[in-house]
């Protein structure tokens, strides 16, 4: 069978590719994928703990982990048309009015 | 022995060359798509690690329901126009990515060293994770998390219609609150409401600048 750190890996290499996908665009709706992709990333984290602890919470944990980011995704779409309406952009550099 | 090795490495190739066309592609239809195929992908690795239940919600619900919000919040705002700009300077990406190797140097050391993960995973077992499993799990022990969630998803829904509700922009001069409805007001009697006040504040500075006597003169004659 395939090693644990196998899985562990690639869990790192896909949180690691969003991370950088958060810091390296400039597009809001990119930085959300890259978001949705470290997401996948620690779920497959959890997933492999719970084979490896023959513990089903890991995978009950996922599904929370599931739900919270569909209704994350929800508030933070509507609130990137709601900044497209009013700024016609949603490039992340061009929505800075809150800074100083 | 060697068949779930090459599944394996068939799988993790494609999750991480999805992740990296993500990453790269500049049109933003190309990158949702990319995420769907890494999503797919890392479905089929849930069901290798006996998590069909869990493999299935992420096709329904991440492959599916998400991302379809994604590519119609994608056509909506029209992502050709927006891929055009959207890079950081060079000096940010160069920084970024030694972060980001960084991060994942640090990862992999530790689970490297950590000797004790490098043991094989045993097969799952048919009913270790059975649609039937889970749910005892997640009705019992879980049962509060549970309709907590439905009240986050509800609240997330509203608020996702709030601020998508049309007629109102985010820098809105004049808002048709809960407040002015139930005090029996119609929007145009707040806004006249607020003019009163406006001309009592105009009012008063009209009184003080009598009071402030010669100054008011020299600020009109500027």
């Amino acid at each position: 069978m395939v090693p644990i750190s196998f899985y562990l890996g690639l869990s790192v290499i896909l949180f690691s590719l969003g991370a950088l996908g958060v810091i390296l665009r400039r597009n809001a709706i990119i930085i959300f994928m890259s978001l949705e992709m470290m997401f996948n990333a620690a779920n497959l984290a959890f997933i492999v703990f719970a084979l490896y602890y023959q513990n089903l919470s890991g995978q009950i944990f996922v599904f929370f982990v599931m739900t919270v980011a569909a209704a994350e995704v929800a508030v933070g779409l509507a609130l990137m048309v709601a900044i497209f309406r009013s700024k016609h952009t949603i490039d992340v550099d061009d929505v800075s009015s809150l800074k100083g | 022995m060697a068949g779930t090795f090459i599944l394996f490495f068939i799988l993790a190739v494609t999750a991480i060359a999805a992740a990296i066309g993500m990453l790269v592609s500049r049109n933003a239809v190309y990158s949702a798509l990319f995420l769907i195929v890494n999503f797919a992908t890392v479905a089929v690795i849930y069901l290798t690690l006996g998590a069909p239940f869990i493999a299935l919600a992420q096709i329904t619900v991440y492959a599916g329901a998400i991302m379809v919000l994604f590519l119609f919040v994608i056509m909506l705002l029209g992502a050709e126009k927006l891929a055009i700009r959207g890079k950081a300077p060079a000096w940010q990406q160069a920084l970024g990515t030694v972060l980001g190797l960084l991060v994942m140097g640090e990862a992999a050391y530790l689970i490297v060293f950590r000797s004790r993960l490098a043991e094989p995973l045993a097969l799952p077992s048919s009913n270790f994770a059975s649609p039937a499993a889970i749910g005892l799990v997640l009705f019992k022990q879980y049962l509060l998390p549970f309709e907590v969630t439905s009240v986050l998803l509800l609240v997330a829904m509203v608020g996702a219609i709030v601020l998508t509700r049309p007629g109102k922009t985010i820098a809105g001069s004049h808002l048709v609150t809960a407040e002015t409805i139930s005090a029996g007001k119609s929007p145009l009697e707040e806004q006249h409401g607020d003019l009163m006040v406006y001309e009592k504040q105009i009012e008063s500075e009209e009184v003080r600048g009598k009071v402030a006597g010669p100054n008011k003169d020299d600020v009109s004659r500027r």
